[in-house]
This record gives structure tokens, C-alpha cells and sequence, in this order.
């Protein structure tokens, strides 16, 4: 039998308790039970960054981190980061450069930037394309994204 | 030449082409950025079921007997099915075509029937309350095998000593020749003969998303809808509805945000075939999403050839002839619907492409071996016929001790000599080669590369140039697939509705994978008709709802869906006119449309808002004279025919150091030049080559698919099959020519596959010309750090 933890987190701003499969993947949880689809799924073993969160303030890979250890955190996804606009200035400059095709790398993508812009105030080409290698696309060739980044944290 | 005249409306006359030409961002894109699209894994439905498969652990072997006891009773499950149960439901196919003569295939079925071809085939599939559970139980299922013999090596499967399949007598899928004549009295003659033998490793799309398909089967209604990450609905369409023997009015495939597919999602996959056959089977919705490793076992795979390939020439320079043998392996099955002889069949084609000779000879075989499938994937046969022509090209010029720029602009066929056919018989109708060399030369300042690269060299900084020129399939007519029997449309259509509130609703038949269509239609439509963008609402990827048409792939969504909105947008155009003459009571001619509004042709003076327009059409036509309806939703096909296909060209440009003491090769710059005909969207074309270009660079420096002798595939996830990540990526410089196609009025050629296509082929030559004072050369892609150490001689 699957072993359930009772686990209580806050997600996007709001509590939520549930009994959750030891076993369940912090982001099959956001998926599943809570319907937040726009983190996602794209290798399940930690290469691809498509499933980037942010817990307690660190971006972390909800593919690698169980659902029970976010048990007294506090979760962010790409919903909650757009609802609170926080997004907003690095969402408009990849909207502008075209820095999405497909879109499925993206709110990872978005997750990891965001993450450089709160710990840096200026960053170079060179330590954009670093700090985002961790996030696999496909489609772009990566350089409308260093564009984008670019603009949204320089200015 | 210049851009496209498009004559959209008379104010501003022949240079107003609206949109058309701009860097509009893509509406689209705002739901993405926000998490909000809806990839097929993000629907819900009730009483979903999920599938699991039970993959065969061997690459050949029968299979003597399968236990379900133990999984049917694992927590969660509804059924397990065998082989055999889901035949019942789901007939088997042959990837056939008629028009590449004498192709074989043995037939396939939705799960393994009595033996695996392949490790990773579905021998059983798994269905339960939840993924995971359906995973658990797959673990309980108890499977008797008997190893068969494994034909891993192509050369092994030509020779035959192990037949893989018996009843087809031997493991050639298909076989080419083409012969101009005079190919060998050249060779015997020439100043100069080279010859080189290449290596393709065998790679795969990687697409962020995995393969995701929901089957709803409505047993009152006898009717099935599927929610597919699919390039080509109406296709699947007709292959649910054949398969499955349900009318095919009674199939819907709904393609929604599809993450990447790069020619991986048009193909006819078995697992899906078998969730949509349990979905019949069970009465409810079923899901499969292909996970990361299952991806690497079951999504197709591509390339792997071996190619020898021998140029001729004079001292002077010219090129005489070209000679090729390609083999390559495609795993146990042609892939159906589109076979795997195409790749193959165009490295044949292609070969040697942009050059002037008249001369060429080529054999192929396409083989099977007990690998995964292989078949059409971005560039299909382009970035093997490219690396072929410029690798030997390159040898040719090093031999003659010409620079590769000159000797490329001796040889390339001239600019004027249109229309023109290649000795492979491929036809072009306007190409811009010289034109497009000129711009890249001037773009990456050609002269002062060479001269730091010389200078770097004396100070054993080892820096190369590689350059390749490539001609490139798009927007094929039905000779690509239609002609040989398959049920494909080359044929697209756009349906327009005028709505009551002056807003423009667009509905086409090709889909949007991310490259930006919806965006480029919705570009086209609000030019078209004269409404602003933000009027224009585009939906795709529904056989419900919009025209029946091909999908996306081979390059052809702009160049022929976007022939087929813009054909709509004038025919509503002039139907609203109609419609406003009737409520102005003016002269029709006296009349157009632009920003919003009915305006005065010669004066621009606006005489009435479109909303107002809508609003007499739909709400008050008894307000209208009694014989007139309007006629405010169109629709509109187009198929190119004129050309088999319109080639685009293009020219890349790599520029890379070497370090001969770690083998690393580090991508300092990337060019493109690209003629592409009338550009549409130029952020959404460059960064489309962009992306393209790093998916080339991936199969030149790290992408294989790396098998043991026995079959099993060695290095199936991410973390051990390299893919391009930004911090190793060049900025890329993309350029354009544009020669627009006169078949259609648009003028749009295809560009989705030209990154793809050159830029191996540019790596490569850039490698060999940084090793080429080290009197090193590499030939066998991917060009790991291991292979230049080995043609170095340090390892």
C-alpha cells in the first residue's frame, strides 16, 4: 500500500493541507491534485529544468524534491508569479524578442531568470547563458532568450 | 530582388502590404508565458484511465508467453491487454509507397503480436486508475522469452547473413540507383578525384514535451475524439478512422499547445494507436504521455547512414561529376504512413545540390535492423546530402589549394539560369545562390576571418571556417507523398469569418507547433481583410472545425497555409465590400477596407465602421435589397503544383576553435543566409533558423544514440544523450535574400528546416579546417572530443 503523510504548504500565497503520497513528486502534485499544469513534466530526472519552482525562495526541480518535504513551505509557480506580476517585466521582453516557440520550456525557463534577476542587478550575455543552462529548449537556439533576459535585467 | 509586391489595398497602392513584412510578436505566446496553454497532458477529464506499456526488454526476440496474473491484480488496475486483444481493434499497417519502387515493410501492429523487433516495443499495455499504478503493475507482468538473432550493424543487415524478417527474404526495406550516364568516363578523366567516407550517428528530436495522446471513444455515438500532440490531425484522422473502422465524420483530432515536435509528432506511433484502440475497447477516455525514457526508446530516431561520396573536377576548379553510396538503417519497420525510405531517398536527391556539374551517379539501401524506427525528422536526408556535398567540396578545394569561398562561387549555379533542373531531376524555379554567398561573405567579414585565423594559428590557437551551401525542400506538392498512395493533403484551407463586431475569426488547417503560424496568419488575415491584428482571432489544429488540409511539416506551413488565408482574406474583403456598397448604396469599386473601416479608395475618407457593418449583415438584413444574402465566412485552398516542391537556399557559416589537447570544440559564431522568398515575420523566421541551426549543432557535436552489440540502447536519457543548452550555444547571425516563389500570390517559400539542414554540415567544415594544419580531419559525426583526439592521434 502507498503510504500517505498528511502535508500542509502554502501555494501561490494560499494554504493548502492535503494527504499525500510519500512517494509523489512535488510537481505531479502541483499538476494532479492542485491543477497548476504550468509547471512541466519534461524528463523526470533533473536534466531538464521544464519543471523549475520556486520553494522557501530557491528554484528547485519539482521533478527531483517529493511533495511531502514541502511540508511547511512555501511553494511558487509560474500561476502565482504571474498573478502577482512579479514576472511581468521579463513576460513582456520574451513576449517581444519572441523568446518562446513552443512554450513547454518556458515557465522553467521564466523561473530560472527570474531567479538570476533577484540575485543580481546587471549580468552579462555570457552569465545569463550560464545561469539558464540548466533549462533545456529546443525550438529558440537560446538566443532570443538571452536577448529577453537581457533586457529585463539591465534595462 | 526585392520583397514581394503584395497590393493589399488601393490607399498607398503597390507598397501596402499591412502586416506583412513586420516583427509582430505572436498573440499566442501570452498564454505560454503564463503557464496557461493547455498541452495535452494539462486536460482533464472524468473517468480518465491511464496507460502504461510493458516494453520488450530485448532487441529481437519471441515471445513464448505473457502473465498478466499478478498485474490485473495490482491496486488500481482496469485491464491489461496483450498483442493479440488489441489487434482485434486495431488493424496492423505496411508504410509502403507506391512511387518509391519496390519498398517492403512486414506489417506492424498496435502492440508486439508474437515477437519484438525492438528493445522498447510494447509487447502489453497496462491501463489503470493512475500513471503510476499502471507503472506498478507493469512490473508484475511475467514474460517468456526466446532470444532471437540481433542485426545491429547496417553493413552486417546489407550483407543478410541474418534475415530479420523471414517472410521478406532479405533485411534491403529499399533500394535506389540514378545515373546520368558518363559518370564513370569522368572520374577515369579527371584532373582531380576525391573521395571520403561519412558517418551519421543515428539521434533523435528530443522534444521538451513528450509524445501525448487522449482517446475518447463515445460507444452511443460510435464516435472518437482524441486530444493528440500531433503535427498532421486530418492525417491521424483518417489513420483512427481506417484503423479502427469508425467513420471517419465520427473521428475528431484536437491538436492543442503541442511542446515541440520537429517532425517527431507526424508519424503513426504504435503505442498511440493502442490507447486509442482501449479507449474503444473500454468506453472511456484513455491517456498515454511518453516519459523521458520511453521517448528515447519509441520516439522515431534519424539519420544513421554511412555515405561514400566522390567529387570530380578540373585544375581549374569546375566540378564535373559527383558519385555517392549511401546506406542507412531505419530499425525493424518502415514507419507508417510516410515510410522510411524518404530520408534516404533524398540524400539521393539531393546530393550535391547547389552545384552546376551535369554528372551524377548514386546508389542507396535503406536497411532494417533490430533497433527503434527511424523516419522523417527536421531536415529529413537534408543535413546528410549537405554535409556530403560541402565535406567533399571542402576536399576539393584543399586539394586544388583553392579557398573554399572562391571555389564554392566558381561552382554554384549561377543566379540567372532559371528555371533549372539538376541532374537528380529535381527541378528549381528560382534560387539565389551567388547572392546569398555575396551576403554572408560581407556579413561575417569573410577576409579579416582568414586573416586572424592565420595570424592565431602562429600562435597555435587553432581556429576553422567552415562554410555550406544547401538547397532545401519546401512546400511540397502531393509528388511527396499523395502520388504514392498515401492519404496526406498537400492541400490546405483557410476558412474566414467577418464577425458581428467587426472582429475576424480564422480557422486553418495547419497547426501550430510554436513556430509562430497562428501568429503569421493572423499577420496575413488582418492585411488581407484591413482590420487591425487585434481583430483577428486564429484557430488550428481541430478537424471539427477548420478545413481539411496537411498539417506541419516539410516546410510548407507559411508558403501554402498562408497562401490559403491570404486567399480568404481577399475574397471576405470583397464580400464585406459587397456588403457596404448595399448600406452606402455607392459604387462597390468607389470603395475599401482599412484599419477597421470602410473608406473612400481614392480619398481615404471613412464612410462606415466594420462593427456597423456586422451589425446590418447579421442583425438587420431586412434592411438589405431582397436579392442580396452576404456571404461573410469564406473559405479557401491552395496546393502548389507548378514544382514538386519549391527549393529555398541558403548559406552557413561556422566559425569554432579547437583545442587539440582536450579535443573540445568551442562554437565561437554561427551565419545564416537565407532565401526563404517573401518573409513574412522576420523575429519569427530568424529565430525559427536560430533554433534550427542549435538543433544542426546538436547532431554535429553531441547527439547519438549509441547501441551495444546486442541491441540495447546504451544511452537513453538526458543526462547521458547530450543536447544543445544555452551556455555552449554561439549568437547566431541570420541575413536574407528574398526571391519570392511566382506560384503562389503570397510568395512565401518554407524555412523550418533550413537551420537544420546547413548547419552540420558548416561545423564540420570548420572543425576540419582548424585541424587541417595538424593534418587531422573527422568524418564520423558527432563530433565528440574523444573522435578529434582519436584523428589527432593522441588517443
Amino acid at each position: 500500500m502507498e503510504q500517505a503523510l498528511n502535508v500542509t504548504m502554502t501555494v501561490n500565497g494560499a494554504q493548502v493541507t492535503r494527504s499525500i503520497p510519500a512517494r509523489q513528486h512535488l510537481v505531479d502534485f502541483l499538476r494532479d491534485e492542485l491543477g497548476l499544469t504550468g509547471s512541466h513534466i519534461g524528463c523526470e530526472h533533473g536534466v531538464c529544468g521544464a519543471c523549475t519552482l520556486r520553494v522557501n525562495g530557491e528554484i528547485v526541480r519539482g521533478c527531483l524534491m517529493l511533495a511531502v518535504q514541502a511540508d511547511g513551505c512555501r511553494v511558487d509557480t509560474i500561476e502565482g508569479l504571474s498573478d502577482s506580476k512579479e514576472l511581468e517585466k521579463l513576460q513582456k521582453a520574451f513576449h517581444e524578442k519572441n523568446a518562446l516557440q513552443c512554450g513547454f520550456c518556458t515557465p522553467g525557463m521564466l523561473m530560472a531568470a527570474q531567479d538570476l534577476i533577484r540575485s543580481k542587478k546587471k549580468a552579462t550575455r555570457e552569465e545569463i547563458r550560464a545561469h539558464i543552462s540548466g533549462n533545456y529548449c529546443r525550438c529558440t537556439g537560446y538566443q532570443a532568450i538571452v536577448d529577453a533576459i537581457e533586457e529585463a535585467i539591465n534595462g | 530582388m526585392g520583397k514581394a509586391e503584395l497590393p493589399l489595398h488601393a490607399p498607398g497602392t503597390q507598397v501596402d502590404k499591412g502586416y506583412i513584412g513586420q516583427s509582430v510578436p505572436r498573440p499566442n505566446a501570452q498564454r505560454l508565458l503564463q503557464g496557461r496553454g493547455a498541452f495535452t497532458d494539462d486536460l482533464r477529464f472524468p473517468r480518465l484511465a491511464h496507460v502504461a506499456f510493458f516494453r520488450s526488454p530485448y532487441a529481437h526476440a519471441r515471445i513464448r508467453k505473457l502473465s498478466f496474473e499478478n498485474a490485473v491484480k495490482s491496486p488500481g488496475v482496469i485491464a491489461v491487454f496483450d498483442g493479440p486483444k488489441v489487434a482485434e481493434y486495431c488493424s496492423p499497417w505496411v508504410a509502403v509507397l507506391a512511387h518509391l519502387k519496390g519498398i517492403k515493410s512486414p506489417p506492424q501492429y498496435a502492440i508486439a503480436v508474437d515477437r519484438a523487433c525492438w528493445q522498447g516495443e510494447a509487447c502489453a499495455a497496462v491501463v489503470a486508475e493512475s500513471r503510476s499504478q499502471a507503472e506498478d503493475a507493469v512490473q508484475l507482468i511475467e514474460a517468456q522469452w526466446e532470444e532471437l538473432p540481433v542485426v545491429v550493424d547496417m553493413e552486417e543487415s546489407l550483407r543478410g547473413d541474418v534475415v530479420i524478417h523471414q517472410d521478406l527474404k532479405d533485411n534491403v526495406c529499399f533500394k535506389r540507383e540514378h545515373d546520368t550516364g558518363g559518370v564513370d568516363e569522368v572520374f577515369a578523366s579527371a584532373d582531380v578525384v576525391v573521395e571520403e567516407t561519412f558517418h551519421f550517428g543515428r539521434h533523435t528530436g528530443v522534444c521538451p514535451e513528450g509524445r501525448a495522446i487522449v482517446a475518447d471513444y463515445n460507444a452511443a455515438e460510435h464516435s472518437l475524439t482524441v486530444y493528440h500532440a500531433t503535427q498532421a490531425p486530418h492525417m491521424m484522422q483518417d489513420i483512427f478512422s481506417r484503423h479502427l473502422n469508425i467513420p471517419e465524420a465520427n473521428v475528431r483530432v484536437i491538436a492543442k499547445d503541442i511542446g515541440g515536435s520537429y517532425g517527431i509528432k507526424v508519424h503513426v506511433y504504435a503505442d498511440e494507436m493502442a490507447t486509442a484502440a482501449i479507449s474503444v475497447i473500454l468506453r472511456r477516455p484513455v491517456k498515454f504521455v511518453a516519459d523521458r525514457l520511453e521517448s528515447f526508446l519509441s520516439d522515431i530516431h534519424a539519420r544513421e547512414h554511412r555515405a561514400r561520396v566522390r567529387l570530380a573536377c578540373s585544375k581549374a576548379g569546375e566540378i564535373l561529376a559527383f558519385d555517392l553510396d549511401d546506406l542507412t538503417a531505419i530499425g525493424p519497420y518502415s514507419v507508417y504512413p510516410r515510410t522510411s525510405g524518404i530520408e534516404g531517398n533524398q540524400v539521393v536527391n539531393l546530393t550535391g545540390g547547389p552545384y552546376k556539374h551535369q554528372k551524377y551517379k548514386a546508389r542507396m539501401h535503406v536497411v532494417f535492423t533490430n533497433k527503434n524506427v527511424t523516419c522523417q525528422y527536421r531536415a529529413v536526408g537534408h543535413p546528410i546530402a549537405v554535409a556530403l556535398t560541402e565535406g567533399i567540396v571542402d576536399l576539393a578545394a584543399q586539394k586544388l589549394g583553392m579557398d573554399p569561398a572562391e571555389f564554392r562561387k566558381i561552382n554554384l549555379v549561377p543566379d540567372d539560369a532559371y528555371p533549372y533542373t539538376f541532374p537528380s531531376g529535381i527541378k528549381f524555379e528560382k534560387l539565389s545562390h551567388h547572392k546569398a554567398l555575396d551576403l554572408l561573405l560581407r556579413t561575417m567579414n569573410y577576409s579579416q576571418l582568414r586573416a586572424e585565423q592565420s595570424r592565431l594559428r602562429n600562435q597555435k590557437v587553432y581556429r576553422g571556417i567552415g562554410l555550406a551551401a544547401m538547397i532545401e525542400v519546401t512546400n511540397p506538392s502531393p509528388a511527396f507523398y499523395g502520388v504514392g498512395g498515401a492519404r496526406i493533403s498537400a492541400q490546405d484551407g483557410a476558412t474566414l469569418r467577418f464577425e458581428p463586431t467587426g472582429m475576424v475569426t480564422v480557422m486553418c488547417s495547419v497547426t501550430e507547433q510554436g513556430q509562430g503560424t497562428e501568429g503569421i496568419f493572423a499577420q496575413i488575415a488582418a492585411s488581407a481583410v484591413g482590420v487591425s491584428m487585434d481583430k483577428v482571432r486564429v484557430i488550428t489544429g481541430d478537424t471539427g472545425v477548420t478545413p481539411y488540409g496537411g498539417g506541419t511539416w516539410a516546410s510548407r506551413g507559411a508558403g501554402i497555409g498562408g497562401e490559403a488565408v491570404l486567399l480568404a482574406g481577399r475574397a471576405l474583403r470583397t464580400n464585406m465590400l459587397d456588403v457596404a456598397a448595399q448600406i452606402l448604396k455607392l459604387d462597390k469599386a468607389e470603395l475599401d477596407i482599412k484599419d477597421n473601416n470602410v473608406i473612400n479608395r481614392l480619398t481615404s475618407e471613412p464612410k462606415l465602421q466594420l462593427q456597423e457593418l456586422g451589425r446590418v449583415a447579421y442583425f438587420r438584413p431586412d434592411t438589405l435589397p431582397l436579392d442580396f444574402q452576404s456571404e461573410l465566412t469564406v473559405t479557401r485552398h491552395y496546393t502548389p503544383r507548378q514544382y514538386g516542391f519549391t527549393f529555398t537556399n541558403g548559406i552557413q557559416a561556422s566559425l569554432v576553435e579547437v583545442d587539440p589537447d582536450t579535443g573540445f570544440v568551442k562554437l565561437l559564431k554561427h551565419w545564416c543566409v537565407e532565401d526563404s522568398g517573401t518573409v513574412i515575420n522576420p523575429m519569427l523566421v530568424d529565430e525559427q533558423i536560430r533554433g534550427g541551426v542549435v538543433q544542426g549543432i546538436g547532431a554535429a557535436l553531441y547527439e547519438e544514440c549509441l547501441y551495444g552489440p546486442d541491441g540495447q540502447l546504451l544511452n537513453g536519457n538526458m543526462a547521458d544523450y547530450l543536447v544543445p543548452m544555452s551556455g555552449e550555444m554561439p549568437d547566431i547571425v541570420c541575413a536574407h535574400i528574398e526571391t519570392p516563389t511566382l506560384q503562389s500570390q503570397l510568395g512565401a517559400k518554407g524555412v523550418g528546416e533550413a537551420g537544420t539542414a546547413g548547419a552540420p554540415a558548416a561545423v564540420m567544415n570548420a572543425i576540419n579546417d582548424a585541424l587541417a594544419p595538424l593534418n587531422a580531419r573527422v568524418t564520423r559525426m558527432p563530433f565528440t572530443p574523444e573522435r578529434i583526439l582519436k584523428a589527432l592521434g593522441k588517443v
